[in-house]
């Protein structure tokens, strides 16, 4: 019953963490818009944390880069399970613009397992609050046991 | 008393970026501050050398997203020097339109997040709710919100049709009531003076000798602000630079609000005088020598160094941005304060990271 409990309050008010691999800018004001009056997805329960421990969602926008890469590590490692990881933006999907630059290792899933791709240079608000809300679907949907991990 | 050395980023609640910053406090009043860059380093110049450079205008927007517009248009307006390209007039009048509304949203943003530092949640949502409005401009006017992508060499992709005129004079008339109601809880509050007046003084002469740029040099009292070269259409709309002389936090937050009202009155002068004309010149050949060009940026003078041989490539593209000549100045006002104030002088300098670091 208690387990049931903590299932339901993790999928009805979730906390996010953000971080900003080398992103330019573009997808962050963006996740920072989610927050404010016109699209307040805290009507759903959701507070954006600046402390890794109390997150259950990590937002990762831009490409990974060689110094960015332990940060990102250091992040989701300190976060408890289950975790979710939604990568926005094109550049944290593939690398985008930036694929060929000599200091960019790649998209987020290149260093973290990513659960949900949210499209776009930069996402749009609106796309960002709806890769979440897919997110949250896969908290009630993963079976006991399976434990996010880190490549 | 003994030493502690307190890491400050790379991941912070009060950055959206990650600065990192070594601070060394006795007691709680820091003693010295050692900045880690690199966190954003992608290698953006070098990309000049693999793309053609008419799609370099496309990976300059990226090295900022919040300005992105205005590293296009100087990049863009480096290569019609160059090239000899004239660019028609009615390109250059919404060149300045564009240019002043991302530099209204990046105030506005910068505000918000000012008002964060010190704890003002509700002044933060409040600015960020005048911001969307001025997101929706750039949205109806350009297709996108942030990265509008609206400049090319030898001019611009879109016309502004005249209906849409009359409407963004009428948005920009809520947006200036909004400004105003704001106004005087952000200038004269009691609770946001106490944490910004008297922080973080940096004198008029030192100010010149850090060699420090945009807001942050004109709230120290020098009058300086590029857009009187007159670049784009500027040179027909009638300017002043806004100048402040106290030097802290506050004068800071002050010269931005000013220049908030400022870009609203530019935009209006520049709808009243657009030109009828093309929108676009054609672009034949490739361009051949050197030149530097120079824009103000929200945060600033923003420099471009472009040199090109001939072939489809660059030869060289150097970005000097405005957050690189602003550090020293965070640097020089950290050692004395206390730790707690730390996020207001921070953001005061209106840091980018991703400019600075490319």
């Amino acid at each position: 019953m208690f387990k049931k409990l903590i299932q339901k309050a993790r999928v009805k008010s979730p906390w996010l963490l953000h971080y900003d691999c080398s992103s330019c800018n573009g997808c962050d004001i963006e996740v920072l818009a989610c927050l404010t009056p016109v699209y307040d997805i805290e009507r759903f329960g959701i507070i954006n944390v600046g402390n890794p421990m109390h997150a259950d969602i990590l937002l990762v926008t831009g490409t990974v880069n060689y110094r960015s890469r332990k940060v990102l590590l250091n992040l989701f490692n300190q976060m408890p399970d289950p975790k979710l990881v939604v990568a926005i933006g094109t550049c944290a999907l593939s690398g985008g613009i930036f694929r060929e630059a000599y200091n960019v290792i790649g998209g987020v899933d290149k260093v973290i397992a990513v659960d949900v791709y949210v499209t776009g240079c930069p996402a749009k608000p609106e796309a960002i609050i709806d890769g979440v809300t897919l997110g949250l679907n896969r908290f009630t949907q993963r079976k006991e046991g399976k434990k996010a991990h880190a490549r | 008393m003994l030493k502690t050395v307190i890491p400050f980023g790379p991941q912070h609640p009060v950055l959206p970026e990650p600065l990192h910053l070594q601070l060394t406090v006795e007691d709680e009043v820091i003693t010295e501050a050692i900045p880690a860059l690199g966190f954003v380093h992608r290698g953006l110049e070098m990309l000049a050398h693999i793309r053609d450079f008419h799609q370099v205008t496309q990976v300059v927007e990226r090295v900022c997203g919040i300005c992105s517009m205005i590293h296009a248009m100087c990049y863009c307006q480096g290569i019609e020097a160059i090239m000899g390209i004239e660019v028609p007039p009615r390109a250059t009048f919404l060149r300045t339109i564009w240019s002043e509304l991302h530099r209204m949203h990046s105030h506005l943003l910068w505000l918000g997040l000012f008002a964060d530092s010190f704890g003002f949640e509700s002044l933060f949502m409040q600015l960020w709710k005048i911001r969307e409005k001025v997101l929706d401009l750039n949205e109806a006017t350009t297709g996108n919100r942030i990265i509008v992508s609206v400049n090319l060499i030898g001019g611009v992709r879109r016309d502004l049709a005249p209906e849409q005129i009359s409407w963004i004079l009428a948005e920009l008339a809520e947006v200036e009531q909004d400004i105003n109601r704001l106004g005087s809880t952000l200038l004269t509050d009691y609770t946001v003076k106490k944490r910004t007046v008297g922080k973080g003084v940096i004198t008029k002469d030192k100010a010149f000798e850090l060699g420090l740029a945009g807001p942050t040099l004109r709230a120290s009292g020098v009058c300086q602000d590029m857009r009187m070269l007159g670049y784009a259409a500027f040179d027909e709309l009638d300017f002043e630079p806004v100048v402040e002389t106290e030097g802290d936090c506050h004068a800071r937050s002050k010269v931005r609000f000013r220049e908030v009202r400022q870009s609203i009155d530019l935009i209006r002068q520049a709808l009243s005088r657009i030109a009828q004309s093309e929108i676009r010149t054609k672009v034949k050949g490739r361009p051949q020598g050197e030149t530097v060009c120079r824009v103000e940026q929200p945060r600033g003078e923003l420099f471009y160094y472009i040199k090109a041989d001939g072939t489809k490539n660059l030869e060289r593209l150097r970005i000097r941005t405005p957050t690189f000549a602003n550090i020293p100045a965070l640097l020089s006002i950290l050692p004395g304060m206390w730790l707690s104030d730390v996020p207001v002088a921070v953001l005061s300098i209106d840091p980018c990271i991703s400019c600075t670091e490319r």
